[in-house]
């Protein structure tokens, strides 16, 4: 039954858009539809997820149907957890268009953006609950290229295309990585089916070339750390609806597949968990320091994102090592908040880019130097922009601290470990996480002032508006969401343990995660602190209403005209650190030189570009294409000159041993 | 059961009241090594009630943000400060982890700090707030390692364990990293509440101003909120240095309290000291000393894993 849901979710999302085609290009109707449609897909998935409980929901059987279309769809633990992001955040994205993406205002592309957000969320659906490698990478492909489409939507401008294009390379090369995969995977177990490899038929070596397939193949998707080159100027340049699912849910398919590999491949060896866990340091440092030099807000959450996946991928090697080292605690711990952070680091930065969108609607620039003081224009935004901003940081009282928690505590718990090199690993792994927090913390206060809070910078958002209702729901959605798990995570524990179950096999006895981590006490800290703040609130209520208040302008310290210009924006905070990363960052520095004492007015300028992607990958790629254009003298476009090289491949075949 | 309860309810009191005395022991101390009267003790608690009975400026650009920052900030820390050990009495909320989470309270303190502040729109409070997260965030290391040398020496993951009575006997075997978790949290003690050499929270200049210069616009009841917010916080920090440097247990739990009020005076008047015979550090070289304490308690770790 759950498996028809499913099957039923991937087709009624992946025809949600068929409808508007068939429909004059600048009615609603049909993207109300689609948007109705994608609900249902998401509702039926939800179904699905609810019905089949916390066990392995089997396979889907289809009558009549020959072997090889046998066993193609299933529901264990895993697969569960990482529907439920796709089933909530798709139809939300799709909700959320209907305000930001109008086909009455974009008749040329609202057609196709509304077809490929539902193609993209059927084939999400499809490939989560892949129990074989063929409709798995069905569903992967569809997905990449429903992103890519989703993304180019407004291919007018270069900067998409261009983005597209990063896109698009990155995708195909993760693809043929997954290829290589499977197909390795398919020569040790001898079937397509998606489950554990026989521990003796895997040698070290295959061990070894799946793992870093996997690595390569999902961490393009995932965004891990030299491989996210394409992210941030997708995100940035894609509509704001579709970065939150692109970052919200794509992301998290490529985290998908490195947990499934990982649990396919038996008896890991120390050595993959640190290596997981230095990819997940480096992803998140890289992530964050990026991020404090952006000006673009949506690059910033692009690499924000990216810092996420980082921590994700912390988790994901304690688990790791928990298996390698017989720490049972590590894996629930480990699993346990990457996986948790999976489901909020989803709501958070789906609501994130969901204000973000609402903000680049109202000013028409996603540059943060010319905002500010948009908490006044637009308040609703402002409070949903505050709980994201809190959440992603993981500060108390919302879920993102619940889920960093069992990273941090698995991470301590070395302390008791004998080997003195895990313990040293560990407690810089902690250390890191740490340094990774306070810089997200500096990263969102400097994001919330220069959007939110101050005057404006310039004349954009004159005319700025509060989001319209379309809009505001589903970002009212996402933010009760998010306050919900965050108040109750001990309620989706016990999804979070079948999960492990499911990862570790039935042979590992496992502790349980609200065992593990004091969420009860968390939840009554969490409202605790609710109820001060509620207090002292109501004390300074009190007491301005009895001594009085008086509005007056901001005391400018003696200064007779300062503008809003003056105020600390984007560059200026970030500045002392970014100036300590300058080796990372690699900024391009338009600045004056001063020559005389009473010098010109003069223009300063800093743009972050990505480090890896200008630094290397593009240099390399523009090597490699030169070098390439020399092979091109064969392709001489004669059909005579076709025939000699097969005549000549045939001799050769014929001389070959 | 009822000398607990009556040990807790003094353990309450102390942190709702002795917050105010440490201030006017920095300020008596600063007076006196320069020759002065200086302000009376109970100076701060003065200050307060007559902030509370006063009126309100806010200024035109700001919106909630501004006014809801002291007031998230004072609960936050008050819900931190719950959570560490006063002296040799157990914590009044501890659970597994509370670690991590008294670290994160304290940054959900500062998140909305500098929300305020950049929320007035001022150039010179936004350079406050980009400071301070700035600071904040290079000091983060160097107490991190500190907890994990004290969950390695002690064994334990919660805050009342890693100062309980396990530290004792950890200073016998394990001095070395003790010593220099002392010195590194010191570091962490003076950026965390804005001293000097990081700030100085007397000068009249607001350009070389981190935490004064975020509160400017504040006035009235906030500002009570705020000054009372950060001698609190002054007193959560000095109060675990003290632990960690002194972690005796006498026995009588009345000589204990003396003992922790004691100490934490003494880090009054050394900060004190250092105030006066200190100037403020170049703001370049901040970031330097900084680093050196993450350095200095990260070999403090290496000393552990040998």
């Amino acid at each position: 039954m759950t498996q028809f849901l499913i099957l039923l979710a991937v087709f009624v999302a992946a025809g949600s858009g068929v409808p508007a085609l068939f429909l004059d290009n600048r009615s609603a109707v049909g993207q109300r539809f689609a948007s109705a449609f994608v609900t249902l897909a998401g509702t039926l998935a939800l179904g699905a997820v609810l019905l089949s409980g916390l066990e392995d929901a089997g396979y889907l059987t289809l009558p009549m149907a020959p072997i090889a279309l046998q066993r193609l769809l299933g529901l264990d633990g895993i697969q569960r957890w990482f529907l439920v992001p796709v089933a909530v955040l798709g139809p939300l994205a799709a909700r959320y268009g209907l305000g930001y993406w109008p086909q009455g205002e974009h008749p040329e592309s609202g057609c196709k953006l509304g077809l490929f957000l539902g193609i993209m969320t059927g084939a999400m659906v499809l490939l989560v609950s892949a129990r074989s490698a063929i409709p798995f990478l069905f569903g992967w492909e569809i997905m990449a290229l429903a992103a890519f489409f989703l993304i180019t939507a407004d291919d007018s401008e270069l900067s998409v295309r261009r983005a597209g294009w990063h896109y698009l390379v990155a995708t195909h090369a993760g693809t043929l990585c997954l290829f290589a995969m499977f197909s390795l995977m398919r020569t040790i177990s001898g079937s397509y089916e998606l489950g554990p490899l026989p521990a003796a038929a895997v040698s070290d070596s295959m061990a070894q070339t799946l793992f870093w397939l996997a690595i390569l193949g999902f961490g393009l998707k995932a965004g891990l750390i030299g491989l996210h080159i394409w992210l941030p100027g997708a995100h940035a340049n894609a509509p704001s609806h579709v970065s939150a699912l692109l970052s919200g849910v794509m992301l998290k398919m490529g985290i998908f597949g490195i947990v499934r590999v990982l649990m396919f491949l038996p008896d890991p060896e120390p050595r993959s968990g640190g290596i997981l866990l230095a990819i997940g340091v480096a992803t998140g440092l890289y992530g964050i320091v990026m991020a404090l030099g952006q000006h673009d807000m949506k690059r910033l959450l692009a690499y924000s994102s990216i810092e996420n996946v980082g921590i994700i991928v912390i988790g994901l090697g304690l688990a790791q090592l928990g298996r390698s080292a017989g720490r049972p605690e590590w894996i629930v711990l480990g699993l346990g908040g990457a996986l948790l952070h999976v489901w909020n680091h989803g709501l958070f930065k789906g609501l994130l880019f969901f204000c973000a969108g609402s903000v680049l609607h109202a000013t028409g620039t996603r540059d943060m130097a010319r905002m500010g003081g948009l908490a006044k224009k637009m308040p609703s935004t402002a409070i949903a922009f505050f709980v994201g901003a809190l959440g992603i940081c993981a500060l108390p009282p919302l879920g993102g601290l619940a889920a960093e928690l069992p990273v941090y505590l698995g991470l301590f718990r070395s302390v008791n470990t004998r080997d003195s090199t895990t313990w040293v690993l560990l407690a810089m792994t902690a250390t890191a996480l740490a340094l990774i927090g306070a810089l997200a913390l500096a990263a969102f206060v400097q994001m919330t002032g220069a959007l939110f809070l101050g005057e404006s910078r310039s004349d954009v958002d004159a005319h700025a508006h509060e989001a319209g209702p379309l809009m505001l729901r589903p970002m009212a959605v996402v933010t009760a969401l998010a306050t919900l798990l965050g108040l109750g995570p001990f309620f989706v524990a016990p999804m979070v343990d079948a999960a492990a179950r499911t990862w570790t096999g039935p042979g590992t006895k496992l502790p349980v995660l609200n065992d593990l981590v004091p969420f009860g006490p968390l939840g009554l800290l969490s409202l605790g602190l609710c109820l001060a703040i509620g207090g002292i609130a109501w004390l300074l209520v009190a007491r301005l209403r009895k001594n009085g208040a008086t509005a007056s302008g901001t005391w400018d310290c003696g200064y007779a005209l300062p503008s809003a210009r003056m105020q600390y924006g984007p560059s200026s905070a970030s500045q002392i650190l970014t100036s300590m990363l300058n080796l990372f960052l690699m900024p391009k520095i338009e600045a004056p030189r001063l020559a005389a004492v009473f010098p010109h007015s003069s223009r300063y300028r800093r743009v972050v570009g990505d480090t890896l992607l200008d630094g290397i990958v593009l240099p390399v790629f523009r090597i490699s294409a030169t070098a390439f254009s020399y092979v091109r003298i064969l392709q001489r476009g004669r059909t005579q000159a076709y025939f000699l090289y097969m005549i000549i491949t045939v001799f050769l075949l014929l001389f070959w041993r | 059961m009822l000398t607990t309860l009556l040990h807790n309810l003094i353990h309450l009191l102390l942190l709702l009241g002795l917050p105010p005395l440490l201030a006017g022991v920095i300020g008596k101390t600063k007076a006196m090594v320069a020759g002065r009267t200086g302000p009376p003790y109970f100076q701060l608690y003065r200050d307060l009630a007559r902030l509370l009975r006063k009126g309100s400026v806010f200024s035109r650009t700001t919106t909630w943000v501004f006014r809801a920052g002291p007031v998230v900030s004072l609960a936050a820390t008050w819900a931190a400060a719950l959570l560490i050990p006063l002296g040799s009495h157990d914590p009044l909320i501890g659970f597994t982890g509370d670690a991590v989470v008294f670290v994160y309270l304290l940054a959900l303190g500062r998140f909305f700090t500098t929300s305020a502040a950049l929320d007035t729109g001022s150039p010179f409070e936004g350079m406050g707030a980009a400071r301070e997260v700035t600071f904040a965030a290079l000091a983060e290391p160097a107490f991190f390692f500190g907890l994990l040398i004290l969950a390695r020496v002690t064994g334990s993951f919660e805050l009342g364990g890693m100062m309980g009575p396990r530290l004792a006997t950890a200073w016998l075997g394990n001095s070395g990293p003790l010593v220099l978790v002392v010195a590194s949290w010191f570091v962490v003690l003076l950026v965390e509440n804005s001293r000097v050499p990081f700030d100085d929270p007397k000068t009249h200049l607001e350009l070389t101003m981190i935490h004064e210069v975020m509160v400017l616009d504040h006035s009235g009841p906030s500002l009570a909120l705020i000054l009372y917010g950060a001698s609190l916080k002054l007193l959560v920090f000095s109060a675990m240095v003290v632990r960690i440097a002194f972690p005796a247990d006498t026995g009588n739990e009345w000589l204990d309290w003396a003992t922790l009020v004691a100490g934490t005076v003494v880090v009054a008047v050394t900060v004190g000291v250092t105030e006066s015979l200190m100037a403020r550090l170049r703001l370049l070289n901040v970031p330097k000393l900084l680093v050196s304490a993450c350095l200095v308690s990260g070999f403090g770790m290496v000393l552990l894993a040998r």
